[in-house]
């Protein structure tokens, strides 16, 4: 009788577990179909980890920076961990999370997320929070990032956050309730599409153009761990015409570059060296780059990383020309795929 | 620390392991910790008011006390020497003594109440008299912080002190453990408003760790948070969107927000109260209950014998009793039997009682004239609907509808309406746009709206409205099944399998139906702010 007690107890547990960590993937999004950012931080821990290069920022390194480029022209073996509107100190922890995989020669870190001092907004905080794997660094994360509204438990368990998605549930959240297909090129968001910048919006002038005492925090801490991990920390500013880098930020960005003896390239100052045309080489208007210029502006940078450091070509590299002959066909794919989706002949 | 907060359902948790971890002749020390803590934690400074009251009603309350012991032992001892006149002398000199206390604890306490809750209230009132008057000057407001559930406290501090002058309970010698009975934390924020006397038969006692106990408790929170999260919370936004938009929402509208008020009141308070109740069981103390489906009340008078049931209690106990026997009273009904007969002599004292016992419930709800206007308008239909009771019964008499299930429904749906209307007070700014809107009621002409989908533009969706329709079914065959017994009993008696699906079912409905976290305006509960 005793027995029989205890047991139906333990199946009520694992009922319960069960059906709550069901209903969990059910309703948390899964960023495939539609605003797919939210999918490219996971998808880093399915991948090899000897990255050479690993990029870190928002939407200027995932769309702006193509690793497929890196590896074909240079041999460079790279990848991305960017998400949208990533904040500096997500970039910190994101970061730091890496290096506990591997220790990439070289970190490329945009410099864009350094005009935001506080939390922001909620809806990114999770796209580039939820992917990440549980730890003190991701830990250590949402507690830097959380809006005055949000809840620490939601992070914990996302169906708090989420348990009013049923009425809006489709046909893909049952379709990628337990495997989501891959949606980036080594952290990459291909757009082949075109929309010239035609209408850039102006500058507006700031009250305060000073960088945050919270910003200068954690790009002093990324400073410090990569000096502590031997790792060549780069500062990028990339070539997106808005939203509008100040001069007053380059002043500051250079000042602190030259202070720390880190290498900074802005590369809204090399947009005719590099070849990039916003007629054709962006695809909403300036504020990213297409696939065309993506390829072009890291064309130009594979060349700086080889030159002035010292990432090696790998592709001799058996292993590694395997997995990324793969990868290769996997982008091809995907571009022509996307040529046809937006009748683009090539 | 809102009770519909995650850290309030963190806070519980780790209370509830220490409650049965440490040894159980420290249960209520913990509780009296976890009381401070949890006032703490809404505003530090609450805790020096909350603390101010525990000291001076249990110092009172220790003075009474002492001093009639004294008076005892000392007519003991005096027995043979004093005469029957000097025996009375001193008692009446004791009485007037211990009266002392009792008013000087009462007038600091509600003094307290008074000036945080109704200075603001008393100087709009006095710039309006200027104003009338033709004065251009104006007083300035007084930025007072309001206490967390100070009416709540403090009308709990004042019947133990009004108890103890009685004799109906000994005043408590230890101080913490009053302040136990004071800051209790699950009725703090919204009642119900304890007495001393029942309070204390579980508050202080050790509790063993109790399954059933346990369990019946934490199943009455869960069907609380039912009521608060899936539909009080729920409604929230279209309630919010009617009574807001006051020239956009007229004539239907306002029936329609009307009832929906009625229901997230309901909802709101009954669901706080329900998980204040269970938060209770759950650790072996029992709370009087406050509600008795009063939805299903017949008449107004029933309504209030079932709604707010110890707000009414106290009402009743310690101020129309007190008033309908005082001096001045008995004199004044004395006055009018002799000038005016013996049916309105009769009358006088009731009326008047009656009078005094509403409009210090309305202002007790919130200082505005809306609320004095909403308890006067329950005093006026109480009356008056006790004046009409001969008419009544002969219109029952004659058409037989006594104990008829239809006259049963149209007395029950005649006593919602009734209660939804006098809510309208509470609903509009003032006054005079209460009247006006009650009024649009009858001259607006846009029933239509209630088929043709403009109450789809209230804030609330298709989802939305077949979500309240099953919670309010399901709150319908809960309560009908509650008047044969208690539900949960009735649910323990299934087999293991009925019961995991019920309990297990509703956890689900309130986690995944329920209107909290982002997305959703997290709303305080109503009474919080009385």
């Amino acid at each position: 009788m005793k027995k029989k007690k205890y047991f139906r107890i333990i199946a009520a547990v694992l009922i319960v577990i069960c059906t709550l960590a069901l209903l969990q993937r059910l309703l948390t999004p899964k960023y495939v179909d539609d605003v797919i950012e939210g999918a490219l931080i996971a998808e880093y821990y399915d991948e090899d980890k000897e990255h050479d290069v690993v990029f870190i920022g928002d939407c200027e390194v995932y769309e702006n920076f193509s690793p497929a480029v890196l590896w074909e022209e240079y041999g460079i073996h790279s990848y991305i961990r960017g998400s949208a509107q990533q904040l500096i100190w997500q970039s910190y922890y994101l970061l730091e999370d890496t290096l506990r995989y591997e220790t990439p020669k070289v970190v490329v870190f945009n410099v864009l997320s350094m005009k935001y001092n506080e939390p922001q907004k909620e809806a990114y905080n999770r796209m580039s929070l939820e992917g990440m794997r549980w730890s003190s660094s991701k830990v250590k994360a949402v507690l830097a990032s959380m809006t005055e509204r949000e809840n620490f438990e939601d992070y914990l368990f996302p169906i708090l956050r989420y348990h009013s998605r049923w009425s809006e549930l489709n046909s893909g959240d049952l379709e990628y309730m337990f495997q989501v297909p891959k949606v980036s090129h080594s952290g990459y968001y291909m757009r082949v599409d075109v929309k010239a910048a035609e209408n850039i919006p102006e500058a507006k002038p700031l009250a305060d153009y000073e960088f945050g005492e919270n910003a200068y925090f954690y790009l002093d801490k990324m400073v410090q761990l990569c000096e502590e991990k031997g790792i060549r920390l780069i500062l990028i500013k990339a070539p997106s015409l808005y939203p509008h880098w100040y001069d007053e930020w380059e002043v500051q960005m250079e000042e602190y570059a030259k202070e720390h003896h880190l290498l900074y390239l802005n590369f809204l100052e090399c947009t005719d060296e590099i070849g990039l045309d916003f007629q054709t080489d962006t695809y909403d208007g300036g504020l990213h780059l297409n696939l065309s210029g993506a390829e072009k502006l890291t064309s130009y940078f594979g060349q700086i990383l080889t030159e002035q450091t010292d990432v090696e070509d790998k592709r001799a590299d058996e292993k590694l020309a395997a997995i990324w002959e793969q990868k290769l066909a996997e982008y091809e794919k995907d571009k022509q795929e996307q040529y046809i989706q937006y009748g683009i002949e090539k | 620390m809102l009770f519909t907060s995650y850290r309030f359902l963190e806070f519980l948790l780790v209370l509830f392991l220490l409650y049965y971890i440490l040894p159980a002749r420290w249960q209520w020390k913990v509780l009296l910790v976890a009381g401070f803590v949890f006032y703490f934690c809404a505003n530090p400074i609450y805790c020096v008011y909350i603390a101010v009251t525990i000291f001076t009603t249990w110092y009172a309350g220790c003075k009474i006390e002492a001093l009639r012991e004294k008076s005892t032992v000392y007519l003991q001892e005096h027995k043979e020497s004093l005469s029957k006149e000097e025996r009375k002398s001193y008692k009446a000199a004791v009485k007037h003594k211990t009266w002392i206390w009792t008013l000087s604890c009462l007038l600091f306490n509600l003094g307290i109440l008074a000036v945080v809750k109704y200075t603001n209230f008393a100087i709009s009132n006095i710039n309006s008299v200027m104003k009338a008057f033709g004065s251009v000057g104006e007083l300035g407001f007084v930025d007072i912080i309001v206490p967390l559930g100070i009416s709540f406290y403090t009308f709990q501090a004042v019947g133990y002190i009004i108890d103890v002058y009685r004799g109906t309970v000994e005043a408590e010698k230890n101080i913490f453990r009053f302040a136990l009975f004071v800051s209790f934390f699950p009725q703090l924020v919204q009642g119900p408003i304890s007495r001393f006397g029942d309070l204390k038969k579980t508050l202080f006692e050790e509790h063993p760790f109790d399954k059933k106990t346990i369990c019946f408790g934490l199943q009455r929170i869960l069907w609380g948070y039912f009521k608060k999260l899936v539909i009080a919370d729920r409604i929230l936004t279209g309630v919010n969107a009617l009574i807001h938009n006051t020239d956009t929402y007229t004539g239907a509208y306002v029936f329609v927000g009307m009832l929906f008020y009625a229901l997230e009141l309901y909802a709101d308070f009954t669901g706080g109260i329900d998980i204040t109740i269970g938060i209770a069981q759950t650790m072996g103390i029992e709370v009087t209950e406050n509600f008795r489906r009063p939805y299903f009340s017949k008449n107004i008078k029933e309504y209030w014998n079932r709604w707010h049931i110890t707000m009414g209690s106290w009402f009743t106990d310690y101020i129309f009793y007190p008033i309908s026997v005082c001096k001045p009273m008995l004199k004044l009904s004395k006055f009018s039997r002799n000038h005016f007969g013996e049916f309105i002599g009769k009358r006088v004292p009731v009326y008047l009682s009656s009078f005094v016992v509403w409009f210090a419930t309305g202002i007790w709800h919130g200082a505005s004239w809306n609320f004095i206007a909403w308890g006067l308008g329950n005093w006026l239909v109480i009356m008056a609907s006790q004046e009409l009771e001969p008419l009544y019964k002969k219109f029952h008499n004659r058409f037989h509808v006594e104990g008829k299930f239809g006259f049963r429904l149209f007395q029950v749906v005649r006593t919602v309406l009734l209660m939804s209307c006098l809510r309208l007070f509470d609903c509009y700014r003032d006054v005079p746009l209460t009247f006006r809107m009650f009024g649009s009621m009858f001259t607006a002409g846009n029933w239509n709206i209630l088929w043709n989908g403009s109450l789809l533009n209230i804030g609330l969706t298709v989802t939305d409205y077949c979500i309240l329709l099953c919670g309010l079914v399901l709150l319908i065959a809960v309560s009908l099944l509650q008047r044969s017994g208690s539900v949960r009993e009735k649910i323990a008696g299934l087999p293991f399998w009925g019961r995991f699906l019920l309990w297990y079912g509703l956890f689900l409905t309130v986690l995944l139906m329920g209107a909290y976290g982002i997305g959703y305006d997290s709303s305080q509960f109503i009474y919080n702010q009385f």
